[in-house]
């Protein structure tokens, strides 16, 4: 019961968030609330009972990366952009489809509650050491994407410095 | 070598450990050993390098395979395969990145954005579609799909004075990053049918549930859009023509053929896994988007001035026949897939490149008016473009017959007759487009005395291209076969 009401606080600020952050029309308003949505998935993580994960949220994402972002829309004068209308024309037509789709999926939800049965967790399920058994996994299972995925970061880096810089 | 990175783990990886390797060498080489703007072209010689170990590697394990009589060699715990399949594909790419590397020091001189992270990024967008077509697991397949794609859009917008450049490289990251969201969605779904990321696992949970049940339906529907995407088929084909239109040409041309193949491969692997249990239910939609694609991509190619978008609505329908080699999916139809991949390479790279010789100082030459009396001014291009259009549109003696030839004769053998006839209408349709290019540059008075722009790279990559592109027309025997080992069994 308690965790229920947990659940639907958390994702109810994680969706709250998410559509005010892009309806705002003050860019420092909508990165403001980033970081509710991001809290709400961060207690999502901590329902689900993964501290690693709830602490690498808060850090990385609300601590590092919306910072970032603060510092960027500080750099950027972006009153101009302010004041310019900021959707088009046709958001009627895109609220539409929004809906049909989501009415789409939420029918398939629904019908099939029941075939969708989880595969029970293998052995055990500790509530401890789950920061251990994420590093087990992801340095012996999932390996090779870990790798890969820093070299993703590589080429982004790369990329904007290509874009950015005047003179490379 | 320990129990996280075995022998065999090495072995599989080292195409695309290559690649990466190579790749971040050609960031460091940059400015450390070639930073004086004349030299940069040296790097050419170096990538070509990267890919002649690259391709050895590969020599290698189409060797071992056939030495130890085994039909795949799987690693890091089932992330990665080494098959037929990604070996095939991966030629693939070697070629093209080859090609295009060749073609584009020139170009890229002329624009005055001459600078060594492009072959970097070559490079390492190749070694994304290496995890593409190995991938054996979620989480790795899309890793590597963002490396090559976050590769791209940075190639897209290359040219940064360029205002079109930098639209399309903004309109393909939107557009990208949203198909994107689509494809993780139903990555999620289906792990959480399945409670696990390899590729097998999943396909076993498709398999024990009906195909229209409502879950497994929803991971498949998000998937296939995301998919869809990926490849251009209409409906999801809107970026393309923006994209390829703004991009430098070279980097269209890369787009339009390593990105496509790579996509292709990625496509390919989830419908014959994952998803092949339901194929009852993606069979009809399938149809659907590849005859909407051959209607869209021709009719709309009719129209076009632009050369570049013009090719990029032909791209779009030669996406819609691919697929219908995987509709038919008996071993003809993947086999007719495979060779339509690789005749595609050689022949829609040859006409960029002629694009890209039409682009001189002062003169963009994207317009089919630019074309006007090619026979007069290069007639050795004027001829190439010749066989690439007719490549194209499909008339033997070219590598486009073939191709065309094993799609439609998959569809007869599996009784698609209808979806058959379709396709043959609309090669009429292309066929018509296709020779308003050629009638521009053969009939057409000279609009543009000056001479085309030639180097070195150049004219190797356009015999290649062009050697390859009647090759394979005149004698497929080879390359049926090489096409014949990449089934996935």
């Amino acid at each position: 019961m308690l965790d229920a009401i947990f659940f639907y606080t958390f994702a109810a600020l994680t969706l709250g968030g998410g559509v005010l952050c892009i309806t705002r029309r003050n860019a420092v308003h909508s990165a403001m609330w980033l970081v509710v949505s991001l809290l709400g998935v961060g207690g999502l993580y901590l329902l689900q009972r993964a501290e690693f994960l709830f602490a690498v949220q808060a850090v990385v994402y609300i601590g590092g990366i919306v910072v970032l972002f603060l510092f960027v829309i500080m750099l950027v004068n972006l009153d101009e952009a302010a004041r310019q209308r900021q959707f088009n024309r046709q958001w009627l037509i895109g609220l539409g489809a929004v809906a049909l789709v989501g009415a789409e999926v939420f029918y398939f939800l629904k019908a099939g509650a029941d075939t969708l049965k989880l595969p029970p967790p293998a052995g055990s399920v500790s509530t401890d050491g789950n920061t251990e058994r994420l590093a087990d996994v992801l340095f012996s299972e999932y390996l090779l994407p870990f790798e890969v995925a820093s070299l993703l970061l590589l080429v982004a880096i790369v990329g904007s410095v290509v874009m950015a810089k005047r003179r490379i | 070598m320990s129990q996280f990175y075995t022998q065999t783990d090495h072995f599989v990886l080292l195409p695309g450990l290559l690649l990466t390797l190579f790749g971040c060498a050609t960031l460091l080489f940059d400015f450390w050993l070639v930073p004086e703007a004349r030299y940069k072209k040296l790097l050419v010689g170096w990538l070509i390098a990267a890919e002649a170990f690259t391709g050895a590697s590969l020599y290698r394990h189409t060797t071992y395979l056939a030495d130890n009589g085994l039909t795949e060699l799987v690693a890091f715990r089932g992330s990665l395969v080494m098959d037929g399949f990604s070996i095939f594909f991966n030629w693939v790419f070697l070629a093209t990145a080859v090609i295009v590397a060749l073609i584009s020091y020139r170009y890229l001189e002329i624009e005055g954005e001459h600078h060594g992270e492009y072959y970097g990024l070559i490079l390492l967008a190749q070694s994304g579609m290496f995890f593409l077509a190995a991938g054996t697991d979620l989480v790795t397949i899309f890793v590597g799909l963002e490396l090559m794609a976050i590769s791209f859009y940075v190639m897209v917008g290359f040219l940064r004075a360029d205002r079109r450049s930098n639209e399309a490289a903004m309109k393909y990251l939107l557009l990208g990053a949203f198909s994107s969201g689509f494809l993780v969605y139903g990555f999620s779904v289906m792990y959480g049918m399945s409670g696990s990321t390899r590729l097998s696992d999943i396909a076993a949970s498709f398999a024990a549930r009906d195909p229209w049940d409502p879950i497994a339906f929803l991971a498949l529907a998000t998937t296939v859009v995301g998919l869809l995407f990926k490849i251009s088929a209409v409906p999801f084909h809107m970026w393309a023509p923006d994209a390829y239109e703004g991009a430098p040409t070279t980097v269209t041309a890369f787009l339009s053929v390593g990105s496509k193949a790579a996509s292709f491969a990625f496509l390919m692997r989830i419908f014959l896994g994952p998803l092949a249990a339901s194929r009852e239910v993606w069979e009809p939609i399938l149809i659907g988007v590849a005859i909407l694609s051959m209607t869209v991509g021709n009719l709309a190619a009719i129209s076009q001035t632009n050369v570049k978008r013009l090719l990029a609505y032909s791209s779009i329908s030669h996406a819609g026949y691919i697929l219908l080699g995987l509709i038919a999916g008996n071993d003809t139809g993947l086999k007719g897939v495979a060779i339509y991949v690789l005749v595609y390479t050689f022949m829609n790279l040859g006409a960029f490149l002629v694009i890209v010789a039409l682009r001189r100082e002062n003169i963009i030459g994207e317009d089919v008016e630019d074309l006007a009396g090619l026979m007069h001014r290069g007639p050795g291009y004027a001829i190439l473009m010749l066989i690439f259009m007719l490549s194209l549109a499909g008339i033997p003696p070219t590598a486009g017959f073939i191709g065309k030839y094993y799609i439609f004769l998959s569809l007869m053998q599996t009784g698609h007759y209808l979806v058959a006839v379709a396709a043959a209408l609309y090669v009429a349709v292309a066929i018509y487009y296709y020779f308003r290019i050629v009638r521009s540059m053969f009939v057409s008075d000279v609009s543009e005395p000056t001479p085309l722009a030639a180097s070195l790279g150049m004219r190797v990559a356009v015999a290649v291209s062009a050697g390859l592109t009647l090759a394979i027309g005149l004698y497929p025997e080879p390359f049926l076969q090489m096409a014949q080992t990449s089934l996935i069994r």
